[in-house]
């Protein structure tokens, strides 16, 4: 088993909670995630995987962080 | 003639005296308008190494060729002069309603000369023009002196200076409809120094429409377009440009502390979604935006104001350690009511943190003042910036910002600034096109003129790897170029989240007529940044000016998802260089200038006859 955190933001934070501590099984990816917590792939524009772009077949590893976004932008 | 209203109106302060002369369509199609044209009559006009504050130095007023036309986002003016805080050009844009309402007194703008003996303000009701006293007006900040021409005129729009311009800090701005800012460069001091308030307007002039059939199926097209673009139409309307203080967080590259780290486990308290939640009483619009970005927020007092910009946030909260929106709303709040640059007032308290963090700055030195300089104190944020705007005791040396603050110190180098401007919230280390755009921008420090956080980070319009260093440099020119298009025909910036060159043409073309493709189009952008560079080469800028603050490419981000990066200037520098078809010392060649029509000032790149005094038989 893993020990990840997830972290959601903007409006992905309607009707979920902020912050997600879940433990899973070894091969789950960033996909299972997405699914686990109903969001659409096509959703997640921005996917942060400890701060760095990450696909959504990567497999996670104990202590991974993933932040996710919905398509947002400023400047 | 269409989309221009053909007519500059050229006032002399030291006189008091104004003229009007034709606007030559053949110069709009070549430098667009607005910043293209304001930088073509600074060149020409503005001698080189004139005084910022001298009587010599001009400030120009200027719209773009599509500013007040039915096009989505058409409500933005620019403010061009010589910059007293970088000594570079100085480009400012500025929205909310100022700029329409100038356009529809008939004029496309106006070229600010001399200075008076005291105070005035400039009135213009289409073809009246009065340069008018404005003793009773000085002195006063950006929300009264609006309040006193609204009870003294009628429905005029209010662009003005505050306290802050009035005594030439180098970090203040000029500030429209109360809360919207041509913030950069220290534009607001120049005004003062011209004893010029306000300029104030009202107009009855329809812009003139090549094609109007087809600039209304243009213009809904494009609105079309941008409210189904999930940025422009979803993620920018709900949250405001502060949606970015997690965004930039969680990916390492939110400056905390001046930027000694990247990253702090607080961003969420001062984040778009915090502002959204708890403080956003509704949103705001630009003319004719659809978007609609701006914030309208509640301090705890009740009292509504403007809310802050993702920019604000971050220069008030992160960079001075502190995260409490309440005291950012109200910083803000400051910062517009006196006329002060939002980013650059929160980064040299940031700097004057750090120099105090380091000893530099003496218990001593501030005692007299009553506040401190610990990181995070909301009450001294806020003391120093009201004693900043208006130089009360060490507020005097804020005033000028963070470069010459520290320099004062002995200790340049905490000044995390570019040709002395104060840097925005990207920490560029992990960034590298975003710290080249930092590094060559014309203007000094900034992140707007060459936006590469869009592609770097928020992936549009396509997403490139923020480390790699690979085709950064060809990417950052095109950014820099099509900013330079988009400020120079007057629309906001923020519509690249959703259009791209092709649109920009489209509007162009159907409100002026059919006289640009996307490559000429794109060009004239070019055109505009090798004459500002131009202009920078002239007062004595180098290579050696093209650099980012020590500590940006020496020292490893500490902490946070992109610890260990530092950003590779010197890599990118030299690409750059030869992707705008410059020098190696990044001085345009003759080709490139032939190439763009700008062959008259081939004389600026000229080393050998470089001195203006040189006798020559
Ligand atoms: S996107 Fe925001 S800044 Fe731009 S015009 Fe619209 S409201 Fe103004």
């Amino acid at each position: 088993m893993i020990k990840i955190e997830v972290r959601l933001f903007a409006t992905f934070r309607e009707n979920r909670e902020r912050k997600y501590f879940f433990e899973l099984p070894k091969e789950t990816n960033i996909l299972d995630i997405l699914n686990k917590l109903n969001i659409d792939r096509e959703d997640a524009s921005l996917i942060l995987l400890n701060g760095v772009d990450g696909d959504v077949d990567r497999k996670l590893k104990d202590g991974d962080v993933l932040s996710l976004f919905p398509p947002v932008g400023g400047g | 003639m269409y989309g221009y209203m053909g007519k500059i109106l050229r006032v002399n302060l030291t006189n008091r005296t104004y003229s009007t002369e034709d606007f030559d369509f053949e110069f709009g199609k070549k430098y667009l308008g607005a910043r293209g044209v304001g930088v073509k009559i600074m060149m020409d006009e503005v001698p080189a190494k004139t005084d910022p504050f001298s009587p010599e130095n001009k400030i120009i007023v200027a719209s773009g060729g599509l500013t007040g036309a039915p096009i989505p986002t058409s409500g933005r003016y620019m403010v061009i002069t010589k910059s007293p805080l970088t000594g570079t050009i100085a480009i400012s844009n500025s929205g909310g309603h100022w700029g329409p309402s100038f356009k529809a007194t008939g004029h496309d703008l106006i070229i600010f000369e001399g200075k008076a003996d005291s105070p005035v303000y400039l009135y213009i009701e289409d073809d009246k023009v009065e340069i008018r006293d404005a003793n009773h007006l000085w002195g006063k900040t950006v929300l009264e002196t609006t309040e006193a021409i609204n009870e003294e005129l009628e429905g005029f729009k209010v662009m003005a200076i505050g306290p802050a311009g009035e005594k030439l800090s180098l970090i203040s701005a000029i500030m429209n409809d109360v809360d919207r800012a041509a913030g950069r460069g220290g534009v607001g001091a120049v005004m003062g120094s011209k004893n010029l308030k306000a300029i104030v307007v009202k107009g009855s002039n329809k812009i003139p429409i090549f094609d109007s059939e087809k600039t209304k199926e243009v213009s809904k097209s494009k609105v079309s377009t941008l409210r189904n673009d999930p940025v422009a139409g979803s993620g920018l309307p709900s949250y405001g440009s502060a949606v970015l203080v997690n965004i930039i967080n969680e990916s390492g590259v939110f400056p905390v502390k001046n930027f000694q780290e990247a990253y702090t486990d607080e961003a969420d308290t001062i984040s778009g979604e915090s502002l959204t939640e708890h403080h956003l009483v509704k949103k705001s619009a630009c003319y004719r935006c659809p978007i609609a970005c701006g914030r309208v927020v509640k301090l705890d007092d009740g009292t509504v104001v403007g809310g802050p910009e993702y920019e604000t946030i971050w220069a008030f909260g992160a960079d001075c350690g502190l995260y409490d929106l309440e005291t950012i709303n109200k910083a803000n709040m400051i910062c517009n009511d006196y006329g002060l640059d939002t980013i650059s007032a929160g980064a040299t308290i940031a700097a004057a943190m750090e120099l105090y963090q380091r000893g530099f700055i003496k218990d001593e030195d501030i005692a007299a003042d009553g506040l401190s300089l610990n990181w995070g104190d909301a009450e001294a944020v806020l003391g120093w910036t009201k004693k900043m705007a208006t130089r009360e005791g060490f507020g005097d040396k804020l005033a000028d910002g963070s470069f010459r603050l520290a320099t004062s110190y002995g200790a340049p180098e905490l000044s995390m600034s570019v040709k002395k401007q104060e840097l925005p919230a990207y920490d560029p280390r992990a960034i590298q096109g975003h710290g080249l755009s930092y590094a060559v921008n014309n203007r000094g420090g900034c992140h707007i003129k060459g936006y590469m956080i869009s592609p770097e980070i928020l992936g549009y319009p396509e997403k490139l790897d923020r480390f790699s260093l690979e085709g950064k440099a060809a990417y950052t020119k095109i950014f820099l170029d099509l900013t330079a298009v988009i400020d120079s025909i007057g629309l906001c910036v923020f519509t690249t989240f959703g259009l791209g060159l092709p649109d920009y043409v489209d509007m162009y073309n159907a409100v002026v007529g059919d006289v640009h493709t996307n490559e000429s189009l794109l060009e004239a952008g070019e055109r505009i940044w090798n004459l500002e560079k131009l202009f920078n080469i002239r007062e004595g800028f180098s290579s050696s000016d093209d650099k980012l603050p020590k500590r940006l490419v020496e020292d490893p981000i500490p902490n946070g998802p992109s610890k260990g990066h530092v950003h590779k200037l010197s890599e990118l520098l030299p690409e750059y260089y030869s992707v705008r078809g410059w020098d190696k010392e990044g001085v345009p060649t003759l080709e490139t200038l032939n190439r763009l029509g700008l062959e008259e000032y081939s004389k600026y790149i000229d080393k050998e006859s470089d001195s203006e005094g040189a006798l020559s038989f």
